[in-house]
């Protein structure tokens, strides 16, 4: 079977720049996908243009978006209408201006319910209601008729959530959805999408910057850098033997409190430059930030290549190191400890 | 009372006083409290006085606002003065039913006296109200129509359609407002409507302006990309997400356009280009202004009518402007 989503060598154009570049990757059904990377690496482009809503000025240069049989890339304005929020839905990165301030929250829920799917106006308020108590905000009865700003942050996450979910929809792409919220909130953010996607047999396509979400939630890790994709793995494979030098940096910058001694010993590390760099960069892009990079790197961009069952690598240089080096002891021993943690990975709410 | 309690209190005026003097302490910090020590509580509690959470917080404020209140009984008076106006003046104001010139009060049957012609200044101040509210308002909803619209249309789709909608809006107001009202009413016959379609077609580059400039900024906001999210379309968008949350300001601009349109129907009916068939105030000041040095009441009358219910609607204004913009300033 197909997968749920392709999208196969996708690139985003503005005038001045291609901020995402033949990107290609797959999401299963009912899978959780992250893309991680650092700010301007073109991951919320990415999902702005699998929802065909780029900037005015950006285009899909090139790709296609395959989804239910159909390249979303081509699909006229009126089709793609039917596919948001219906098909494919988004939470949006900050909760606080995501609601619509003049609206009740079962106003908002329910718009879209009587959009897509023709409900009654007194339908939609009872399934508002119902999606209110599903994504677990209490009172849901009293809550329908507030209007946003009666709510904390998480709160109006959840309400978003709901709106999103609304018309059960076959993937959610979730935009940095906890980076506005506080830590403990997002923990249960994050375990209320998961088990949404299992409630509702959606796939989720998590974007996000936060590593420590990426290595909990997500079944599947794309590293973007600069509009590419330079490395593909599960979480615990990636955050035990990371291959691409900026994988390798991300994770080496990123404080961590799981007991995997490998990184949390010594300082953090920081990648030095900045992603601007790679604007006009002829071979690979993150040749000028690179530790390992040779003369090679900056001749052409170098290929995504497999590097074991599973998991893709744009970085010759690490590849030829890696086969070479066999994993030492200490290594091996944290791939047991994380293969065990994978098993428990997902605490229920 | 304890000695420590007085001393309390005494060295918290201190403090205040301390405060008041200081000119670099922030306007927006609340009072000190001796007894409460959650600097962030006293934060939450004033947040929520300053952002009334709904449309009906804003009515009270508006209504508890002495100026609003002033207006709109001031106004309620002048369209009460316009209802009336045919019960208790049932003949035509403009026919002669006295002796001309009498001043106030010197004929019971006259109270406010009568004009050159021997016109009754009462009858004509009453039925002045309606022509002068009618095209106040009439003239207002089709600026606002147009303005909003095109406002609209050009703030949310921006590029091209902008730039020639902004044209188009520049055309208007390069010439200016009240000499091409002359010219429009000068080449069109002067009716009550050509007056309401010359003042709207005067009016509208404004609201259209204040549109499209709340419009560009309403629409950056993420719950506008939410609802496209959602498969909204976007007259949906622009109707049911955007407009109502740039509506604030727009309502405050109608109000003090209402007194425009009124100031100008009645200059203009001072000068004698306004319907010469219906008595309006702009028209009564306008005869009596030969007589302005022996009879000056049938000049001072209406002007003042005016003066009322133009500073009526411009205090409307302002309460509007108090209990709509502080929600709108807090969520910016």
């Amino acid at each position: 079977m197909a997968a749920l989503l392709e999208v196969d060598r996708l690139s985003v154009a503005f005038p001045t720049a291609t901020p995402v570049r033949e990107l290609s990757f797959a999401v299963e059904r009912g899978e959780t996908l992250a893309i991680v990377g650092e700010s301007g690496s073109g991951k919320s482009l990415t999902a702005l243009a699998l929802m065909r809503l780029l900037p005015p000025a950006g285009r899909i240069a090139s790709g296609s978006v395959r989804f239910g049989g159909e390249d979303l890339a081509r699909l006229d304005e009126r089709a793609m209408r039917r596919v948001r929020g219906a098909e494919i839905a988004m939470v949006f990165q900050e909760p606080m201006t995501s609601l619509n301030p003049l609206k009740t929250l079962g106003a908002q829920i329910g718009e879209a319910l009587r959009l897509h799917e023709g409900l009654s106006r007194r339908a939609a308020r009872a399934r508002a209601i119902e999606l209110l108590d599903l994504v677990r905000i209490p009172e849901p009865h009293r809550r329908v008729d507030d209007y946003p700003h009666r709510l904390s942050g998480g709160m109006r996450q959840r309400a978003m959530i709901a709106i999103a979910v609304a018309c059960g929809p076959r993937l959610l792409i979730a935009d940095e959805p906890t980076t506005a919220l506080d830590v403990t909130i997002q923990a249960q953010v994050l375990a209320l999408l998961d088990r949404l996607r299992a409630e509702l047999s959606m796939a989720l396509l998590l974007i996000t910057h936060d590593l420590g979400v990426v290595a909990q939630w997500a079944d599947r890790v794309i590293v973007m850098y600069a509009g590419a994709k330079v490395e593909e793995a599960s979480p615990h494979v990636l955050f035990e033997r990371p291959l691409h030098p900026y994988a390798k940096g991300l994770l080496a910058a990123s404080p961590r409190l799981e007991t995997t001694r490998h990184y949390r010993d010594g300082p953090l590390t920081e990648i030095p430059g900045s992603i601007g760099s790679a604007a006009r960069e002829r071979g690979c892009a993150f040749a000028p930030r690179c530790p390992e990079a040779v003369s090679a790197c900056r001749a052409q961009v170098p290929a995504l290549t497999f590097a074991g069952e599973d998991r893709l690598v744009a970085c010759p240089v690490a590849l030829h190191t890696e086969s070479r080096e066999a994993p030492s002891p200490s290594i091996a021993d944290a791939i047991s400890t994380s293969s065990r943690r994978g098993e428990v990975r997902r605490p229920v709410l | 009372m304890s000695l420590s309690e007085t001393a309390d209190a005494r060295s918290a005026a201190t403090v205040a006083r301390a405060r008041a003097l200081t000119p670099q302490a922030p306007a927006d910090v609340p009072p000190e409290w001796s007894n409460v020590h959650a600097p962030d509580a006293r934060k939450a509690a004033t947040r929520s006085v300053v952002r009334p959470p709904d449309r009906r917080r804003a009515l009270r404020a508006f209504l508890r606002n002495p100026n609003a209140l002033v207006g709109v009984l001031l106004l309620a008076g002048v369209a009460l003065a316009a209802l009336l106006a045919p019960a208790l003046f049932p003949g035509d104001p403009l026919a002669m039913v006295g002796r001309p010139v009498l001043w106030p009060a010197q004929n019971p049957r006259f109270p406010l006296g009568t004009d050159r012609l021997g016109r009754d200044v009462l009858a004509g101040l009453m039925h002045g109200a309606r022509v002068s509210l009618a095209i106040g308002f009439a003239a207002t909803a089709f600026a606002l129509t147009t303005g909003v619209a095109v406002g609209a249309v050009a703030g949310y789709c921006g590029g091209r359609i902008d730039a020639a909608l902004v044209k188009l809006v520049e055309i208007f107001q390069a010439v200016p407002g009240f000499i091409l009202l002359i010219v429009l009413v000068a080449i069109a016959q002067p009716s009550t409507l050509t007056l309401v379609w010359a003042i709207a077609l005067v009016s509208w580059p404004q609201v259209a302006r204040l549109t499209r400039a709340e419009v560009r900024a309403v629409r950056a906001k993420e719950f506008v990309e939410a609802a496209r999210s959602l498969g909204y379309g976007h007259g949906r968008i622009i109707v049911r997400e955007i407009l109502p949350n740039a509506l604030p300001p727009i309502i405050v601009t109608a109000s003090v356009m209402v007194a425009t349109a009124i100031l100008m129907e009645s200059a203009l009916a001072f000068m004698g280009l306004s319907d010469p068939n219906v008595v309006s105030w702009g028209s009564m000041i306008g005869s009596g202004r030969e007589l302005l040095r022996t009879a000056w009441p049938l000049t001072a009358i209406p002007g003042l009518a005016i003066v009322v219910t133009v500073l009526a609607l411009n205090l409307l204004g302002d309460g509007l402007n108090d209990a709509l913009n502080p929600r709108l300033s807090a969520e910016r």
